[in-house]
């Protein structure tokens, strides 16, 4: 009997999720047996030595979430062939390298998609599984970073704190944009909230890491690989930071996702009112 | 005729340096290809060739170039942090042009010779270290089509010890970050934007073509030089 090396906790969110092994990516089985969420999942060996006869091997696995708008919603920025070819088969391969990687090591099984990139991540010394992993997460991240319509300015509470942190919703660009030109090789650039310092930052990460291996909390990200712009603007970087922050950066996604992260991290006087 | 001989220089810039710069600071220049941009096809199409070497090398050796210039600044002005602060654009960039400058050369139309197989003294030394020129191929690839992210596959040898490594390097990294002896006979680009526009995401792909435009003569050259 394997243990999970995730928190106990995630054991009785299992019990609710019985996934038999189909084509994750036929339609029909996502229609029915694959809730629009990331499910944790587990493995139920085939053990002889109980005599089970007919029972057939269980496989939980991860399913690849679809992004919050057609795939051709955010012409002309982003191209729907970008997206097919990003989503479809770069996003798509990274869960199903998971899967596969997960079917012969069952000790991370159980977690939720978080606990996992922890756990991989290992304190800097990371699993193999752990760029899939990560892969998996910050490409969920990003579709739901972007919207039809995007750009423009956040507003109310977050929009305060940007000019908090960065002194201008101006200056906050020019640093994010000048970091995405400045990024050498693949990654990503996010815009967090620091657990400790209690305030926004623009981080650079290599390849597939993301801010959560350092207990902070990604408000919206931008992916700088290649294969994210190439079809769409060739080698020409600046252009495509210029229109991801000027047309598809959802700030509703990171006004929602800073509301949440208010939940953990207290970022200012309550407004106590006076009597 | 004339028109062919105008975009196949053939001379190859063998020196990279190129004009001297306004203080005297040797800057670098854009190699010219010794084959047109559409010979590679179909291993790598014309599309990706202009586009690499056209934008991709010129902006590293611009930058490069930038970057020299303001390390020149630096130590003019005993700035010490400045200098250090400027190593990564440098390696970054630097690694870039001298990465680029090896592969082009690494690469042949099929009727200069690309693809064929080495024959003489690196073809004894892979027989002999790697079995056969299918295993060396194969172990390349493996090594390429694991690289997370943007890097380099290296065949090299080590000057010291005689001996012909299959290293990888991320980013822009020169193969000689892996060993101060290694040389490198070939290299292939892994980086997306050397196959994206053409195999998309399937880089074992082209990591099979690319073979075939491979100029193992250029490659042997650099071995007799270095193990006589």
């Amino acid at each position: 009997m394997s243990w999970s090396s995730c928190g106990s906790s995630s054991v009785y969110s299992l019990s609710s999720s019985i996934l038999v092994a189909n084509d994750p990516s036929s339609k029909l089985s996502k229609r029915r047996f694959t809730p629009n969420i990331s499910q944790p999942g587990w493995k139920q060996r085939r053990d002889s030595s109980h005599n089970n006869g007919g029972v057939s091997k269980v496989f939980g696995y991860y399913g690849l979430k679809s992004p919050p708008y057609k795939l051709d919603a955010l012409e002309p920025y982003m191209s729907q062939r970008t997206l097919e070819v990003h989503w479809g088969v770069h996003h798509r391969g990274y869960v199903e390298a998971l899967n596969k990687q997960l079917e012969k090591n069952d000790i991370f099984y159980g977690c939720t998609m978080d606990e996992l990139i922890k756990v991989l991540y290992n304190n800097g010394n990371p699993f193999p599984e752990f760029n899939d992993a990560a892969q998996v997460w910050n490409h969920d991240f990003f579709w739901e970073s972007m919207q039809p319509g995007g750009g423009d300015m956040p507003t109310l509470g977050l929009l305060q704190q940007i000019e908090k942190d960065f002194g201008s919703f101006a200056n906050f660009k020019e640093k994010f944009t000048e970091a995405a030109l400045t990024l050498f090789g693949s990654g990503w650039v996010w815009l967090v909230l620091k657990r400790e310092a209690k305030s926004l930052a623009i981080v650079k990460t290599s390849n597939s890491i993301n801010p959560l291996v350092w207990n902070d909390i990604p408000i919206t990200s931008l992916d700088m690989w290649e294969h994210a712009y190439y079809l769409d603007y060739r080698n020409d970087k600046a252009k495509y930071v210029n229109t991801f922050m000027n047309h598809l950066v959802s700030w509703n996604a990171a006004a929602v996702r800073i509301v949440r992260a208010q939940a953990f991290v207290n970022l200012g006087e309550p407004k106590i009112p006076v009597a | 005729m004339a028109l062919r001989t105008l975009l196949t220089r053939k001379t190859l810039a063998i020196s990279p340096m190129g004009m001297l710069g306004l203080r005297g600071l040797q800057t670098f220049s854009l190699p010219d290809l010794s084959y047109d941009y559409g010979a590679l096809e179909p291993a790598v199409s014309g599309d990706i060739m202009q586009l690499h070497h056209q934008k991709h090398h010129q902006t590293y050796i611009t930058n490069y170039n930038k970057a020299l210039e303001q390390l020149d600044d630096a130590v003019a002005k005993c700035d010490a942090s400045a200098v250090v602060k400027l190593h990564s654009a440098i390696k970054f960039n630097g690694g870039g042009h001298v990465n680029h400058s090896i592969f082009w050369k690494n690469l042949a139309p099929v009727r200069e010779g690309g693809g064929e197989p080495p024959k003489s003294s690196l073809g004894w030394a892979i027989d002999n270290h790697f079995g056969s020129l299918e295993v060396l191929i194969q172990k390349m690839n493996a090594e390429g089509a694991a690289l997370q992210g943007s890097g380099w596959v290296w065949l090299g040898v080590d000057k010291e010890l005689k001996r012909l490594v299959v290293e990888t390097t991320a980013n822009q990294d020169p193969l000689v970050t892996k060993g101060p002896n290694l040389v490198p006979l070939l290299g292939i680009d892994v980086w997306e934007h050397a196959y994206y526009l053409q195999y998309k995401n399937v880089r074992p792909d082209y990591l099979k073509n690319i073979w075939k435009v491979m100029n193992w003569k250029y490659a042997n050259e650099v071995y007799e030089k270095e193990c006589p």
